[in-house]
């Protein structure tokens, strides 16, 4: 006999997220298991592969130390960065959370204007600022401070300060989105015990606002490992990341089996991150932050 | 064997995709013979449907802004085909597209020469091009088309221009008696660390270490020499540039006095009133460019506009406007005192003044250096 649909069938359940579940699967897991398959094929020569299957491109990830080199400086960048925006990231986030502006939403909008502006022209503005003939350099140079231009372009700062640019909203929406859920009585509850302002947000606001930092450290230092129109744009060849590695191999060399494997590597290497974090944090955070 | 009809269609199809059949002629022979048998091959409609726009991709800027003006816009007005245009800073970029596209997304590239050429006949992508149907193909340079044909008897593209990449340096910061005197050492030169750039490009950085080692760059016999030379440059380079607008850009905004730099680039910075010199160094790297037709063009259209490029007045108006001397034989047509006063301007129409890549021996290396290079540029 047929079980008739109630209002929590779990068959309903699934029919809602069939599409989703498709898209993922058709747009998601299908290019992935695609480009892993493809690790295992047979480079030829630039531009030719065939589906011979070898491990001889694992093999040369594996022993050859130069792509390990530059997964961990593409991780210290990746983490110093992320590092910078929590900690430039929690003022600003703090401030519009606890301010009395009535207007607080344009302090919100303030933080998504950048967005409307191309990615590539808010990189390469940092050209017209940081470069030798750029506004800080004229600068300096006409007020007599400096005798010659500093050289504060295409180098590792540059790159991680592009990525500061990029990634500070992501961090202050996380964080603030986290204050937002903190119920205000608490710390009134701790100033009438005695807290001073400086014990109460040490005591009571930070320690509940950590889940919104720890996801924006996440968020950011994902996005700053996988990293590649900064680095190309503002850094040297000597500050190319991961990302760069695996455009110039499939771009350049031509070579997309070796492409695909750098590109599963940093896949499995920070989808590893998220894994550890998802364990100890949970993904909602980052959900939320997102969300607003 | 006998062959089904949809099978000879097939066929037809294939050979009209690869220029051996005029697109008139596949028209008249398929339409004959869906009429015949009552065929409808999923390809027929849309071959059937008149061509009204033709896709080019070049490497935009000043050269392209030429291309259009000179070119595209004149062939549009007169036989109502637009051309749509794309772009690309570095030639592999788009080879990777047109690999992940279907055959006639992308048909025309302005393209890097027999070193580019090999690639694209190793990926299968290319077409044959009927030359009946560009009879202007017999003004240009027949040492340029050699090479082509060498590789592929059926060419599948018709060189169009040429240039150098020798030095540009900053006048103010460098004096021409300076630069002649020292020509490509001046890449090396400790006195300009931290001012000097380069071409992102193995071929470009190999070239200019041969030069700087004194070997053949045909025929490398020190490949350690090379790239101790190619770590001598990355060390005093501020940035290695990876497309014409970052190479004018650099060197008119001074972050770099001393580059190697594209002939053409040069010259148009010159025009715009720049303080920047151009030399060409003893074995300097010269390249030629070609309008290159991929497998699955429309053969006619494509051959046509190609043909429209040629005729002398267009390629005149073009190799002015982008600054690089045409693919027309100076013996053949009267060129303008404009071009032939372009650097790399070869007036005997033999090339013999000018170094081109062996394309053979460069395609038997491009792999392991190119991999090497990528990772020198990147600090190993």
């Amino acid at each position: 006999m047929r079980r008739r649909w109630t209002l929590y069938d779990p068959r309903l359940a699934w029919l809602l997220v069939a599409p989703v579940l498709l898209l993922l699967i058709f747009f998601l897991v299908l290019p992935i298991a695609v480009m892993a398959a493809y690790t295992f094929f047979t480079f030829v020569t630039a531009g030719v592969e065939t589906s011979a299957l070898t491990t001889a491109n694992w093999h040369e990830f594996l022993t050859d130390s130069y792509y390990a080199g530059f997964l961990l400086k593409t991780l210290r960048v990746g983490a110093i960065t992320a590092l910078l925006c929590g900690v430039l990231g929690y003022f600003p986030a703090y401030f519009i959370w606890a301010t009395t502006f009535k207007h607080k939403w344009l302090l919100l909008l303030l933080l998504i204007v950048p967005f409307w502006i191309s990615f590539t022209i808010r990189t390469f503005s940092w050209i017209n600022i940081l470069g030798e003939q750029g506004v800080i350099n004229v600068a300096l140079l006409k007020l007599g401070i400096i005798s010659e231009p500093l050289p504060m372009l295409y180098n590792e700062g540059a790159v991680i300060l592009g990525m500061l640019h990029f990634l500070l909203p992501y961090m202050i929406l996380n964080v603030y989105v986290s204050l937002e859920g903190i119920d205000r009585t608490l710390i009134s509850a701790a100033r009438s015990m005695g807290c001073t302002s400086a014990q109460a947000f040490r005591e009571v606001t930070l320690p509940l606002s950590l889940p919104g930092l720890a996801a924006g450290l996440l968020l950011c230092f994902v996005l700053a490992a996988g990293s590649y129109v900064t680095p190309q744009l503002l850094g040297s060849g000597r500050d190319a990341l991961f990302g760069n590695l695996i455009y110039d191999t499939i771009m350049g060399e031509l070579n997309w089996p070796m492409g695909a494997t750098l590109s599963i590597v940093l896949f499995l290497v920070l989808g590893f991150f998220a894994a550890i974090y998802t364990r100890f944090m949970g993904m909602s955070q980052i959900v939320k932050g997102l969300g607003g | 064997m006998k062959l089904s009809n949809g099978k000879r269609l097939e066929r037809l199809h294939d050979r009209y995709q690869n220029g051996d059949l005029s697109r008139r002629t596949f028209l008249t022979l398929t339409a004959a013979a869906a009429a015949a048998v009552g065929l409808d091959m999923p390809w027929m409609r849309q071959a059937l449907a008149a061509v009204e726009e033709v896709r080019f991709d070049g490497w935009g800027g000043t050269v392209q802004d030429a291309i259009d003006k000179y070119a595209f816009k004149p062939y549009t007005a007169k036989t109502k085909i637009k051309v749509v245009q794309g772009t690309f800073g570095d030639e592999d970029e788009i080879i990777t597209k047109i690999k992940t596209a279907k055959p006639g997304d992308y048909q025309v590239i302005h393209s890097s020469g027999v070193n580019y050429y090999i690639k694209y006949v190793n990926g299968g992508l290319t077409s044959e091009i009927n030359e009946a149907n560009i009879p202007n193909m017999v003004n240009v340079l027949q040492p340029m088309i050699d090479p082509f044909r060498k590789l592929t008897p059926k060419l599948s593209a018709v060189p169009y221009d040429y240039g150098t990449t020798g030095i540009a340096y900053n006048t103010k910061v460098i004096s021409p008696e300076e630069a002649k005197e020292k020509g490509a050492a001046l890449l090396l030169d400790k006195k300009y660390a931290g001012k000097v750039g380069g071409y992102s490009d193995m071929t470009t950085r190999v070239w200019y270490a041969a030069l700087a080692t004194g070997q053949d760059p045909n025929n490398l016999k020190d490949m350690d020499a090379i790239w101790a030379k190619v770590r001598e440059t990355r060390d005093l380079a501020k940035k290695f540039w990876s497309s014409g607008a970052e190479l004018m850009d650099l060197l008119s905004k001074g972050e770099i006095v001393v580059t190697d730099a594209w002939s053409g680039r040069v010259a148009a910075l010159q025009d715009q009133g720049h303080p920047i010199g151009y030399l060409d160094p003893a074995g300097s790297y010269a390249w030629m460019e070609d309008m290159l037709i991929l497998k699955g063009s429309p053969m006619a259209e494509c051959e046509e506009l190609i043909n429209f490029m040629l005729d002398p007045a267009t390629s005149i108006a073009v190799a002015e406007g982008q600054s690089y001397p045409p693919s027309l034989d100076p013996t053949k047509v009267k060129l303008t005192e404009k071009i032939e006063k372009l650097p790399a301007f070869d007036k005997t129409g033999t090339m013999k003044s000018l170094t081109f890549a062996d394309p053979v021996y460069w395609a038997t290396n491009e792999d392991a250096w190119t991999k090497q290079w990528n990772r020198i540029s990147k600090g190993a």
